[in-house]
C-alpha cells in the first residue's frame, strides 16, 4: 500500500475510534491499537507509540471543556500524578522489554476488561465519612457544583488509591493506553471521590502520565511520523466530533455496540498473541 | 490566585498547545504525502523510527521544507510538550499561592518528566 492509501485509512480507523471513545468515555487509544495491528497488520509497537500521542491530544483537548464545568481537582491530580507518572516510566521500560506476543495478550485482557466495564451500570456514589489523615494534610477534599449549590466531599482510602495509580500508570506506559477507566476506579471506587470529580481528574491526569512514557518511546523510536500523523489527527477530530455528539446520544446503545466491538477486539488480541502472530 | 482560575488558564494552555501542534503535524503531513506519497507505507516490521526522529535536538535540527517526516515529529514533540508546560504553569500557581508541599509535589512530578524527555535511559 502506498501512502496515499494508507494514510486516509489509517486517518479513518482512527477517528471512528476516536469518536467511539469520547462517546463511551473510554478514550480511543484503547481500540486504535487493536485496528491497526489487527486490520493492517502494523506491528504493535508502532501501533504503541501512534496511539500514546493520540492518548496526549485528546485528554489535553477535552480539558478546556471538563474544567470550566468545575468538576476536576488539580490537587488530587497532582498528587496522584506521581505514582501515574513513575507507573509510566516503569511501564514504558517494561514496554521495550516484553515480547510482542506477551504485549498482546495483556492488551487483550485489558480490552476484555473495558468490555465488561462499558457494558455495566456504574455504581452509585458511596458515602464515607471515614477521615483520612493524608487526605486532610495534603488538602485533597473538596467540593463540586450540584443543583443544590456547592457540595463538599472527603477523600478517603489515600495509599490504596495511591498505589492503584501506580499500576494504571504502568499500563499506561506498557501498552500506550490513557488507562482512564482504571483510574476512575482508584478515584472513584478506592478514594471514594464523587464519579463526576473522579472522571475529569482523570482525563486532567491522562496527559501527562502519557507524556512521562512519550519520551522513552521518542528515544526508543517507536514513535513513527508517517503512522502517528494519521492517527493523532484522526482520532483528535473523531473525539471533538464525538464529545459535541455526547448529548443527545443514545448512550445506552453505544455503549453496548462498543462494549460488542471491544470484546471480539480482545478475544483476537489474546488468539494472535498466543498464536505468536503479533 | 485560586485553584479555579489556575485551572482556567491551564485549560487554556493546553487547548493551545493541542490546536498549535495539530497545526504543524498537519503541515508535516501534507508535505509528507505530496513527497513520499507514492512511496510504500512499510510499518508490518519494526526497525524503530530513524534515529534523528528519537530526540529532541534531531528533530529540531531536521525539521524544514527538506525534511517534511521531521516537520510531523516537531508537531508531535510539541504535543508531548504540552502538558509538561501544564505541569510547570501549575508549578508557578502554586507558587503564587504559597502552597510550599504542592510546590514540592509539583517539583517531583516535573522532575520525572524531564528525566523521560531528556534523561539517560537505561
Amino acid at each position: 500500500m502506498t501512502n496515499l492509501e494508507f494514510t486516509p485509512l489509517v486517518f479513518g480507523i482512527s477517528a471512528v475510534a476516536g469518536c467511539l471513545g469520547a462517546l463511551t468515555g473510554l478514550g480511543g487509544g484503547v481500540v486504535v491499537t487493536p485496528a491497526l495491528t489487527l486490520l493492517l497488520g502494523v506491528d504493535i509497537r508502532y501501533a504503541i507509540g501512534a496511539s500514546l500521542v493520540s492518548v496526549i491530544a485528546t485528554s489535553s483537548g477535552a480539558a478546556a471543556a471538563f474544567v470550566r464545568e468545575g468538576y476536576s481537582n488539580i490537587r488530587i491530580g497532582m498528587f496522584l500524578e506521581i505514582a501515574t507518572t513513575l507507573g509510566a516510566l516503569l511501564g514504558a521500560f517494561l514496554a521495550t522489554r516484553t515480547p510482542t506476543a506477551i504485549l498482546s495478550v495483556i492488551f487483550g485482557l485489558v480490552l476484555l476488561h473495558a468490555a465488561w466495564q462499558s457494558s455495566r451500570k456504574r455504581p452509585a456514589d458511596a458515602k464515607t465519612l471515614q477521615p483520612d489523615l493524608i487526605a486532610r494534610r495534603l488538602r485533597l477534599n473538596g467540593s463540586y457544583p450540584s443543583p443544590d449549590g456547592p457540595r463538599e466531599y472527603q477523600v478517603s482510602h489515600v495509599k490504596t488509591g495511591f498505589s492503584l495509580m501506580f499500576g494504571a500508570g504502568t499500563l499506561s506506559g506498557l501498552l500506550g493506553i490513557g488507562s482512564g477507566a482504571l483510574k476512575v476506579i482508584a478515584m472513584d471506587q478506592a478514594m471514594r471521590v464523587p464519579f463526576k470529580v473522579s472522571t475529569t481528574t482523570s482525563n486532567f491526569m491522562i496527559g501527562v502520565t502519557a507524556a512521562a512514557s512519550a519520551g522513552i518511546y521518542l528515544s526508543r523510536g517507536y514513535i513513527e511520523p508517517g503512522l502517528a500523523m494519521p492517527v493523532m489527527l484522526g482520532v483528535l477530530a473523531g473525539s471533538m466530533l464525538g464529545a459535541r455528539q455526547l448529548i443527545g446520544a443514545r448512550v445506552r446503545v453505544l455503549r453496548w455496540i462498543f462494549a460488542a466491538v471491544v470484546g471480539v477486539m480482545a478475544i483476537e488480541m489474546i488468539v494472535s498473541g498466543v498464536q505468536g502472530k503479533l | 490566585m485560586t485553584d479555579q482560575r489556575l485551572e482556567i488558564i491551564i485549560s487554556v494552555l493546553l487547548r493551545t498547545g493541542v490546536l498549535l501542534s495539530a497545526a504543524v503535524v498537519s503541515l508535516g503531513g501534507i508535505c509528507f504525502l505530496s513527497r513520499h506519497g507514492q512511496e510504500q507505507a512499510e510499518y508490518h516490521v519494526f526497525h524503530g523510527a530513524a534515529q534523528i526522529f528519537r530526540s529532541a535536538s534531531g528533530v529540531i535540527h531536521a525539521a524544514g521544507p527538506s525534511n517534511c517526516p521531521a516537520v510531523i515529529q516537531l508537531g508531535l514533540l510539541l504535543l508531548i510538550l504540552t502538558p509538561v508546560a501544564r505541569v510547570v504553569f501549575s508549578l508557578a500557581g502554586f507558587a503564587l499561592e504559597r502552597d510550599r508541599t504542592y510546590m514540592l509535589l509539583t517539583t517531583i512530578v516535573l522532575a520525572i518528566l524531564i528525566y523521560s524527555l531528556a534523561g539517560p535511559h537505561l
